[in-house]
């Protein structure tokens, strides 16, 4: 179990993060009390995994994934806000099956999010090995077919 | 104030500013959009740009600080709960009977490499 410890720390530092307390011996020890308390709660649930405490990821999807994500997320924010606020409305709506390439659950999870969280796409249903995708312009259902997306979060996963 | 405060203010106006108009523009979205597929889309304006435009002006605001950590943490929440919603809703429509409404058909991923 290498899980625990590193849920274990990463409670600690949010506590002491969101707290603030760095000089009350008192409030401390109540803080470690309750992140000690936390973590038995979660090892009792059985969610203390690879997917619970993702730390096979390390620092990439912070630094590696992020940034192009948020950068993806900013052109197809434009997009859309040009079709909501142009006259016509020039809709296409279509729906579009995306094949994730991602060897676990948590990979592949990911994508379906982050299709979501660009506007223009929603990810409606995950079956097997499918995603369907609703999307509101042919340019929006494009960027997930061409699996830009994919291939990093498959690049994400293998990297030692 | 000196010259440095006024550009971060500037900046950090700017940028609330811009995530209030996103915001703004999410809502039209989803009162304009035709149907619930749709309207989806309009509510993801909001959740992405409109809050994390706003969330970037409030850091700029203040500065190095705890304060700039929690907001980092309330963006990051965001962006895991929002489409996580999203997705619920679009699932539960469809299970409930709920028939997108379509324009055209998909286009094939053979079509798009050429165009």
């Amino acid at each position: 179990m290498k899980y625990s410890p590193i849920l274990g720390v990463l409670l600690l530092a949010a506590w002491l993060l969101w707290s603030g307390h760095f000089d009350k011996p008192f409030v401390m020890a109540l803080g470690v009390l309750s992140c000690a308390f936390s973590l038995y709660v979660a090892l009792r649930m059985e969610i203390v995994d690879e997917e619970g405490a993702p730390w096979q990821l390390g620092a990439r999807p912070f630094t590696h994934y992020a940034p192009w994500l948020a950068r993806e997320i900013v052109q197809s924010n434009i997009e859309v806000t040009r079709i909501i606020i142009s006259p016509a409305m020039p809709l296409q709506r279509n729906m579009v099956t995306v094949t994730p390439h991602a060897e676990t659950e948590l990979g592949r999870v990911m994508l379906a999010n982050s299709i979501t969280l660009t506007p223009g796409t929603v990810s409606v249903r995950m079956e097997g090995d499918e995603i369907l995708v609703h999307a509101l312009s042919f340019e929006g259902a494009a960027e997930d077919i061409s699996g830009e997306m994919d291939r990093r979060i498959c690049q994400m996963e293998k990297q030692p | 104030m000196n010259v440095l405060e006024i550009v971060l203010e500037i900046i950090s106006w700017v940028l609330l500013l811009g995530g209030s108009f996103f915001s703004i523009v999410g809502g039209i979205g989803i009162v304009r959009l035709p149907e619930f597929f749709s309207r989806l889309h309009g509510g993801g304006v909001t959740d992405t740009l409109g809050a994390g435009l706003i969330m970037a002006g409030l850091m700029v605001q203040a500065g190095l600080s705890l304060v700039t950590v929690k907001l980092l943490t309330i963006l990051f929440f965001l962006v895991v709960t929002s489409p996580s919603s999203c997705h619920a809703l679009a699932k539960a429509a469809l299970f409930g009977g709920l028939k997108p409404e379509l324009d055209k058909n998909p286009p094939s991923s053979r079509d798009k490499s050429s165009s």
